[in-house]
């Protein structure tokens, strides 16, 4: 299989490839693993670098691989200045090949403990991550790190690159020593989609082309072999979401509701509910620019004609009836703190999450230990903090689960007072519970705080009007101020 | 729309992944941002960027400006295909040129090429930018051009004086962008960011996109000077007497200034030719380009100071 060598081979075949969905992968290792020769080489070698870049990089290489006339890659690879004197990776980049079969973007994320909000972003919409270790080294407290933060970004294939076997003879028993514990943890982990691959970056064995000269008794494919048969992420299969981004009305005769497809399917003739009004309505048109369609589906941008005139705004949803979004004023969340400033309890924020951006008051309560994977109590979360919180919003909110549904149920949180973007995070149930704020000694009343409409709600049900006079008789006992 | 659009196939998973992404972006900055503009270079990946707003806002016209920034000396036929396609699709188009030029006489060949790209073209752009109190510009710009753009992200905060700060750019997670700016602050939008070369050319074959034919090989008259080809068409082109006009064929990569962008030779007379040919390639696209080999890392540095 020479497939990704000759050029004029993708040329000819450019118009029936890509047939498959481009795979977007992340790949993490420590300092010197070898990340950037790798990446370096599947460019490389899918001839994704060109010549004069080429040069600039046998010119600017100190330490040129000379014995295998090939340039340093990581002076490809780190383009910010500030990385180049520090000759480190801070920020995440990205890159671009592919061959005749599909197209890649690599998202090459730092390593380092303080860059795991950088690592993050990068796992965000991923659909595998490459690790990368030292066959001579192994498994690292950093490898174990990368795959948690992978994980609870929702990426499911993990591939464990074991990377200049060359260095330990080719040694076998090595090699699955390594991929047996990398296996035990990931399972641990609840990860069942792990490949192993014993590679030579530097050599170029079983990285692109299997090798089968000095590890013949390794019987899987190739790092690029796997990657093209890779899965990526559909979700035409789950319920009708479309987060309504603008609506428009080019005259009087004419209302679409412009917005991509976050999941499912829909067809002229469906009908659909707005959330949060709640009201139902038909799909009359799937307008796009190339002709009316008769269907759309998952990731598809279109605008929507409905049948009726019913108030929609930017931030609504678009939902199948039968399957719904949750609805509520509390939910349960894993987040992820990205700013100095720490994620505070008793603050307003916005939230921002599938075109909607409503005010919350997050309430953090335990963050990941790395060393041990554990959960233990905080109060506030720090940067680069994994953690998991309550929101609590004043105006109704709607998600998915991100397991369900990851466009539905990820968000960022934003600090109203500087606009930076404080944490990003993902959904991981509704909580309808009432928060519990000042209850004393005094265990015959408790004080409680709830969203006013539900308190409303409550106020107008049958229960309080038969309690109503027993519960104005009760003391006040102080004010709860909640700004 | 016409017929033969109707009867197109459908675009393949990648393109349509790619222009689905970046409709999405155009429609969320159309409708987070109070003065949006399109920064409508002329050039392929412009074409590509507009064609793509066409249709995120279809039926509708798209709700904001077009900005060309003129330096003046730019090639002739740009002007003409850029009025063309404004007069056809109904498009407003502001076009701005700093008045330096005029005052100074700054032209490309008094004042070398660095000293001329600040003030025609990052000068010029922060102008525009102000006067039209613009808080988002779209631009064309992709990672794959250059390693100081591989780290760029989508929507690419600049602070009121226009400034890139690469160290304190705003994380991106999932497709949520924060849009969140303060009065004088604004965003720099890339929804091209994740298209390669190949990928914008095989889309303007797939939609049909009109672009100037300068991008496409002929005989042309041209001079060589410091190993590049530069056309020789306009009148303000002095030629030294050692100097001689050839025809030959050539085409651009990239179009800017004509005595700032070279030729190539090339024989690629369509857009199959030109798709082949750059599968091919053994120069990158922005070699012709005289703007990126004044020092090392220059792209970043003319980032910072606020060019795109
Ligand atoms: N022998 C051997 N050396 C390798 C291999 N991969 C990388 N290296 C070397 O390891 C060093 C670090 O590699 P580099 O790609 O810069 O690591 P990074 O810090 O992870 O990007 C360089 O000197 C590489 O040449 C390999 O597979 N075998």
């Amino acid at each position: 299989m020479s497939g990704l060598t000759l050029t004029k081979e993708l040329v000819a075949t450019s118009e029936k490839n890509r047939k498959l969905s481009p795979l977007k992968f992340i790949t993490c290792g420590s300092v010197d693993d070898g990340k950037s020769t790798l990446i370096g080489r599947l460019l490389w070698d899918s001839k994704a670098v060109k010549s004069d870049q080429a040069e600039k990089l046998y010119r600017d290489g100190r330490r040129n691989n000379s014995e295998l006339n090939l340039p340093e890659f990581a002076l490809l690879l780190d383009g910010l200045q500030a990385e180049r004197e520090q000759g480190i990776t801070i920020d995440v980049a990205y890159r671009y090949f592919s061959t005749d079969k599909r197209s890649f973007i690599v998202v090459d994320c730092p390593g380092h403990e303080q860059y795991t909000r950088n690592m993050a972003t990068g796992a965000t919409k991923a659909d595998l991550a490459v690790l990368l270790v030292d066959a001579r080294i192994g498994i690292l407290e950093q490898t174990k790190r990368h795959t948690m933060i992978g994980s609870m970004m929702g990426i499911k294939q993990f591939i464990l690159a074991v990377n200049k076997i060359d260095l330990i003879d080719y040694d076998r028993e090595r090699f699955e020593h390594i991929a047996r514990e990398f296996s035990e943890f990931a399972l641990s982990l609840g990860i069942t989609n792990i490949s192993s691959i014993p590679i030579s970056a530097l050599k170029g064995e079983n990285v692109v082309n299997k090798d089968y000269e000095n590890m013949a008794w390794y019987e899987g494919n190739s790092l690029l072999e796997t990657l093209e048969l890779a899965n990526v992420k559909s979700k035409q299969s789950v319920g009708l979401r479309m987060p309504v981004q603008r609506v428009c009305r080019p005259n009087e005769s004419f209302r679409g509701y412009q917005g991509t497809l976050v999941g499912g399917a829909v067809k002229p003739g469906d009908s659909v509910i707005i959330l949060p009004s709640e009201k139902t309505a038909n799909i009359l048109q799937i307008v796009t620019f190339d002709l009316v369609r008769n269907a759309a589906v998952a990731g598809d941008a279109v605008t929507l004609v409905l049948d009726r005139n019913i108030d929609i705004a930017r931030g609504d949803i678009i939902s199948s009836i039968e399957a719904k979004p949750m609805m509520g004023y509390h939910f349960d969340a894993n987040v992820i703190v990205l700013s100095e400033n720490a994620l505070v309890p008793n603050k307003y924020y916005w939230l921002k999450s599938a075109c909607r951006r409503q005010k919350v008051m997050v309430e953090p309560y335990s963050a990941v230990d790395f060393r041990t994977g554990l959960f233990h109590d905080v109060e506030r979360l720090e940067l680069n903090n994994i953690g998991k919180v309550k929101l609590h919003f004043d105006e109704i909110a709607i998600f998915d689960s991100y397991e369900e549904n990851d466009d539905m149920g990820a968000f960022i949180i934003i600090d109203p007072e500087n606009n930076h973007t404080v944490a990003g995070g993902m959904i991981s149930s509704k909580s309808e519970e009432i928060r519990h704020i000042g209850a004393d000694n005094n265990d015959e009343f408790v004080l409680l705080s709830m969203p006013k409409k539900v308190a409303e709600k409550l106020q107008n049900s049958e229960i309080y009007k038969l309690l109503e006079e027993e519960i104005k008789q009760i003391p006040l006992q102080g004010k709860i101020s909640k700004s | 729309m016409s017929e033969d659009i109707k009867q197109k196939p459908p675009l393949d998973p990648h393109l349509k992944a790619l222009e689905n992404e970046a409709i999405f972006i155009f429609r969320e900055v159309a409708a987070e941002f109070e003065r949006p503009v399109l920064l409508y270079s002329v050039g392929k990946d412009s074409a590509v960027l507009l064609h793509l707003a066409r249709k995120a806002f279809f039926p509708g016209k798209i709700p904001f400006p077009l900005l060309h920034i003129d330096t003046g000396w730019k090639f002739k036929e740009m002007i003409k295909f850029r009025d063309g396609i404004v007069k056809q699709y109904g498009l407003d188009l502001v076009a701005y040129t700093n008045p330096r030029a005029k005052t100074e006489e700054i032209t490309p060949f008094t004042h070398g090429s660095a000293i001329y790209t600040d003030i025609m073209k990052t000068q010029a752009l922060r102008q525009a930018l102000d006067i039209g109190e613009y808080d988002a510009a779209f631009g064309g710009a992709r990672r794959d051009e250059e390693p100081a753009r591989a780290k760029e992200r989508i929507y690419s905060f600049r602070t009121a004086n226009h400034r890139w700060d690469p160290r304190n750019q705003r994380p991106e997670l999932f497709n949520i962008y924060n849009g969140m700016i303060k009065r004088g602050e604004s965003v720099r939008v890339f929804p091209l960011s994740n298209w390669t070369e190949l990928d914008i050319w095989r889309y303007i074959k797939e939609e049909n996109i009109p672009i100037v034919s300068l991008y496409f090989s002929k005989k042309r008259p041209v001079v060589e000077r410091d190993g590049m080809l530069i056309l020789a068409e306009d009148e303000r082109l002095k030629l030294a007497p050692n100097e001689k006009v050839q025809y030959l064929d050539v085409r651009f990569r990239t179009l800017g200034c004509f005595p700032l962008s070279g030729a190539v030779r090339s024989k690629a007379r369509t857009l199959d030719d030109i798709i082949a040919e750059i599968d091919s390639a053994t120069i990158s696209e922005r070699e012709g380009r005289m703007i990126d080999k004044d020092q090392a890392a220059s792209m970043e540095m003319k980032k910072r100071e606020g060019y795109f």
